[in-house]
């Protein structure tokens, strides 16, 4: 499972995030929402650290961040 | 995995009418986390105003009282005032705090009325189609100063959290910006300051946001951020005008 989900229905494409990403691992689709925007994507899921500062940055609320569990870790919920 | 950034629950599912990149969404979100975060969310009422914020009642998830244009501290003030217990704020932009209602805002201040404003301050009067405002910084092109403000017929701009940083109401001014992640921080930071100052009955608390309109800017939206950094920050430097914790 990728650290970044976003939203492709709730984003505007205003590229926010890939200009705020630090690991340049954003991108934006070819592809149209029903919107008529080309939602961000994560294009470089290796390059992705769960740094947020794309969910941070997104007026749209369009962008979920995981981080892996660590061995031992309960898994929970937001925190 | 586990899940460290999720939509707050001091927000409504909606998505907004706000056009792409505008920073509105951002601070609704901040927001909507402090109410959440704070465990007030279910006595809190917000009063929305005029501009392109008009529907903010449908995307705050508490009760929400839309005021004319100007009024919301008028009106925050009398729900505050019926309602002791309810945490009340409201949600304006330049146009709607600065200019058509500056006088309820002044005296909302200096009544020390314990309610919380959200200022949003993006230079222009956003939902009209970017005319000057109080707040349009020198030489800033509008469609009413196609040649750039000119102090000379337009007057300057209106700082106004130095000007409320003159009375003894408020409890908390500060201004903060939307121009970066770290900002975003010490942004939510202030709005939960100042709801704080208001749950503590210290007296009126307002935060005014440096925001962009990459629409009417005619930027696009990174770019707006970086004129925010730049040339906003250089008319209205970020800071705390008053902190009742530290007794100023």
């Amino acid at each position: 499972m990728p650290r970044v989900v976003f939203d492709p229905e709730r984003c505007k494409g205003c590229g926010l995030c890939l200009a705020f990403c630090p690991t340049r691992a954003v991108g934006m689709d070819e592809g149209l929402n029903r919107m008529g925007y080309h939602p961000a994507v994560l294009l470089d899921e290796a390059a992705c650290t769960s740094c947020a500062a794309c969910a941070w940055v997104c007026p749209d609320l369009a962008v979920e961040v995981y981080v892996p569990v660590k061995a031992g870790e309960r898994r929970a919920g937001v925190g | 995995m586990r899940q460290i950034f999720a939509g707050t629950d001091g927000l409504t599912q909606s998505t907004t009418i706000y056009c792409p990149g505008c920073t509105h969404g951002i601070t609704h979100r901040l927001v909507g986390e402090v109410l959440e975060e704070l465990g007030v969310t279910g006595r809190t009422v917000g009063v929305a105003s005029v501009g392109c914020s008009v529907l903010a009642y449908e995307y705050f998830n508490c009760d929400m009282q839309e005021a004319a244009h100007g009024r919301a501290p008028a009106v925050a003030t009398g729900i505050r005032r019926v309602l002791p217990e309810a945490v009340v704020f409201t949600y304006q932009g330049d146009g709607d705090l600065a200019s058509i209602g500056m006088g309820e805002t002044i005296h909302a201040a200096a009544r020390g009325e314990r309610i919380t404003v959200i200022f949003i301050n993006n230079a222009n009067y956003g939902m009209t189609g970017g005319q000057l405002a109080p707040t349009t910084l020198l030489g800033q092109v509008t469609t009413t100063t196609p040649g750039g403000r000119s102090a000379a017929t337009a007057g300057y701009p209106i700082r106004v959290c130095e000007l409320l940083a003159t009375l003894d109401g408020p409890a908390y001014v500060a201004r903060t910006s939307t121009h970066n992640v770290a900002e975003l921080h010490r942004t939510k930071k202030a709005i939960r300051a100042a709801f704080q100052a208001q749950l503590e009955g210290a007296g009126f608390s307002m935060v005014e946001i440096l925001s962009t309109c990459p629409t009417n800017w005619g930027m696009d939206p990174v770019r707006a951020m970086e004129f925010v950094a730049k040339e906003m920050t250089a008319t209205y430097p970020l800071g705390e005008f008053v902190n009742w914790r530290r007794g100023n």
